[in-house]
């Protein structure tokens, strides 16, 4: 196993298309490392570039301690899964598994070994007599998922693995994945945009936009303080509500009255807005101590939880997340009242985080 | 082309899938389908029936008034006639049937060796202006034989490939590649090129992972293609009648139609030539009809 380090990577297509913008990703030795992004934004293109079957257009990458820039991707020693899994058709499971390691002329023994270790660790046992249309598409990711695994290589690279599955299917394939990985040690590369998947396997998250990396961190940190205004809404099922709020007498004031307690540190003469997630609020009777007046527009009532939204003053649709216990009606008039610490401060102008 | 697509996507195992339900308004329904499709097969067909019934009648009965259609005398004579010469020994005609499946053998393969690599680059990599290269390499088949005939018989005759075997074999050729490759670039978009991008991660070439993966997939579709090829090789009449002269050279549609003409023409040896000219084309379509079903149908079956 090796870290994989990138380096100011910058791909553009020759036909114009620049997908990835500028990069920089240091991916330590057996970690699981997530990019998170919007559809378009450079994911797999970087991954491609990594696996070296996409020539960056600037940039190094590293693998270990080699440079890679110029290695064929036969040489890079890495596994790669694809989202549509690459199974060879004309290949029973066995042959599929069996197919690297010939390549690189094993003898057939270890080629045998290999093959059924592979096969217990993913439990195939019964599959590798078929050929990949006779398989689910559950088992089709399995199979993929022991094909990487089989050559031992020095990185797994896996681009959205889950996103064809059914979702009770990808729950139990992620904590097989995670559950893998924690065992072999292995650094491994994971490309999704989906945020559960990026929250509950990432030890780090890489989000991307636009071709550009806007926070490195681990879920917590990417969770409580989004580096950006995009990460911020990016982040979360519903993400956090941005408010716009002006410091006054030593609060956070909205338009509305919500005062939150301000951060440290906060620029003077800016536009700012505070991302407060949807937990750090409660909705109240209305009139209750330290709430302000608001107004029930729906409720999306979702067993374990029921989302609402509220107006309150000049600021439209605030997700608010309470438990499923406390009922009110739609139209109702009730008190928003702001529960959590210090919320993350955003310039307006900037995007950024301010404090 | 002697066949269009939609001839062969037209094939009887595809109508297969249509629900009976739908298919048939009921028993009036179909006996009236019935009727039509027979009254059709007959028109269609009775130039074809001709033929073989005149290739095994005698002669006086192939000129008889009125036409006799069951009443004959059944003879081979006129097959022996094809491939023997009245006095003993190898006939033009049979020499003239060797040189087309030479001709059409070897120019089928040599534009199915150049166009099936040449779709794959065009469908995988990069080029700089595939559009427009595409589009040229089209364009070479918009002239029809008869226009360019000329001078290309003005530049064989310069570099003496006029009269030769290697001549016809070339421009065949040279005309087929266009086609492969069109035809074949849709077949390899179809194969999705993770395969290959799999396989090189697994430590093959880019080369050992077109021919282990891609090429097997692609079995089908070069069978379409290559069908394609050979049945205008095999049928090519205007080149084959300007550029070769001599009968050991000459393939068999011109030699046919030498055969018509003059003073008498042996109507049974033109149908048996003609039979015998029919059924190789047949046999290997016959032959490779699973692929050619599903190659022209590759497209319509989701991954
Ligand atoms: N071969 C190509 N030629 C030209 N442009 C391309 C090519 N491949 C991708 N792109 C463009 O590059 C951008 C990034 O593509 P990429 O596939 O890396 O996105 P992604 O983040 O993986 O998206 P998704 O989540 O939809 O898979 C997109 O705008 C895409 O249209
Ligand atoms: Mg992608």
């Amino acid at each position: 196993m090796a870290g994989i380090e990138v380096t100011a990577l910058h791909k553009r297509y020759p036909d114009g298309t620049v997908a990835v913008e500028h990069v920089d990703l240091s991916i330590g030795d057996g970690e699981l490392f997530v990019m998170l992004g919007p559809s378009g934004c450079g994911k797999t293109t970087t991954l491609r570039a990594i696996a070296g079957l996409e020539r960056q257009t600037t940039g190094d990458i590293r693998i270990g301690d080699t440079l890679v820039n110029d290695l064929p991707p036969a040489e890079r020693d890495i596994a790669m899964v694809f989202q549509f899994y690459a199974l060879y058709p004309h290949l029973k499971t066995r042959d599929n598994l069996a197919f690297p390691l010939r390549a690189e002329g094993l003898p057939k023994s270890e080629v045998q070994e290999r093959v059924a270790e592979a096969a217990r660790l993913m439990r195939l046992g019964p599959l590798l007599d078929r050929r990949p249309r006779q398989l689910s598409g559950g088992e089709q990711q399995r199979v993929a998922l022991a094909r990487a695994l089989v050559r031992r290589p020095r990185a797994f690279l896996m681009d959205e693995p889950l996103t064809n599955l059914d979702a009770e299917l990808r729950a139990d394939m992620r904590t097989e994945i995670k559950h893998l990985q924690g065992e072999l040690g292995a650094t491994m590369v994971y490309v999704t945009h989906d945020q559960v998947e990026a929250m509950s396997l990432g030890h780090r998250i890489a989000i991307l936009n636009k071709g550009r990396v806007e926070q490195i961190g681990t879920p917590l940190e990417v969770y409580d303080r989004p580096a950006s205004l995009f990460c911020a809404a990016f982040i979360g099922s519903p993400p956090m509500n941005l408010i716009e709020v002006e410091v006054a007498d030593g609060k956070l004031r909205s338009q509305g009255g919500l005062a939150l307690t301000p951060p440290p540190g906060l620029p003077r003469d800016r536009r700012l807005v505070a991302g407060v997630r949807p937990e750090a609020l409660e909705v109240t009777e209305p009139g209750a101590e330290r709430s302000v007046p608001a107004r029930v527009v729906s409720a999306e009532w979702l067993g374990d939880e029921i989302i609402y939204v509220v107006d309150h003053s000049g600021q439209r649709d605030v997700r608010v997340r309470m438990p499923p216990t406390v009922r009110f009606a739609a139209d109702a008039p009730v008190g928003l009242r702001h529960t959590g610490g210090t919320p993350a401060v955003y310039d307006v102008s900037t995007e950024e985080l301010v404090a | 082309m002697a066949v269009s697509v939609d001839e062969a996507v037209s094939t009887g195992p595809a109508r297969d899938h249509t629900p009976p339900a739908r298919r048939l308004g009921g028993r009036g329904r179909s006996v009236l389908e019935i009727a039509l499709l027979t009254l059709l097969a007959v028109v269609m067909l009775f130039p074809v029936l001709w033929m073989i019934e005149t290739s095994i009648k005698e002669n006086r009965d192939v000129y008889a008034i009125p036409a006799k259609f069951f009443d004959f005398t059944v003879t081979l004579e006129h097959y022996k006639d094809v491939f023997v010469a009245p006095g003993g020994g190898r006939s033009a005609l049979s020499v003239a049937f060797l040189n087309s499946v030479v001709v059409a053998g070897v120019s089928t393969l040599l534009a199915t060796v150049l166009g099936v690599p040449a779709a794959w680059a065009y469908s995988r990599f990069a080029v700089k202006a595939k559009k427009d290269q595409l589009f040229f390499i089209l364009s070479t088949r918009f002239m029809p034989p008869v226009v360019v005939v000329v001078p290309i018989f003005l530049m064989y005759r310069q570099v003496g490939l006029i009269d030769s075997k290697l001549g016809l074999i070339l421009i065949y050729a040279a005309f087929n590649v266009p086609f492969t490759i069109w035809m074949m670039k849709g077949f390899v978009d179809e194969v999705p090129a993770e395969y290959e991008d799999a396989a090189m991660l697994d430590g093959y070439t880019r080369l050992q992972a077109f021919r282990l993966f891609t090429l097997p997939l692609l079995v089908p579709g070069i069978a379409a293609t290559a069908v394609f090829a050979l049945i205008f090789s095999w049928n090519e009449f205007v080149f084959a009648t300007f550029l070769t002269s001599s009968d050991d050279v000459r393939t068999a549609p011109p030699a046919i139609a030498g055969l018509i003409g003059g003073t008498t023409t042996d109507w049974g040896l033109v149908a048996a030539a003609s039979v015998v000219f029919a059924l190789p084309v047949l046999v290997f379509a016959y032959l490779v009809r699973k692929h050619l079903i599903a190659g022209v149908t590759l497209g319509a079956v989701r991954r």
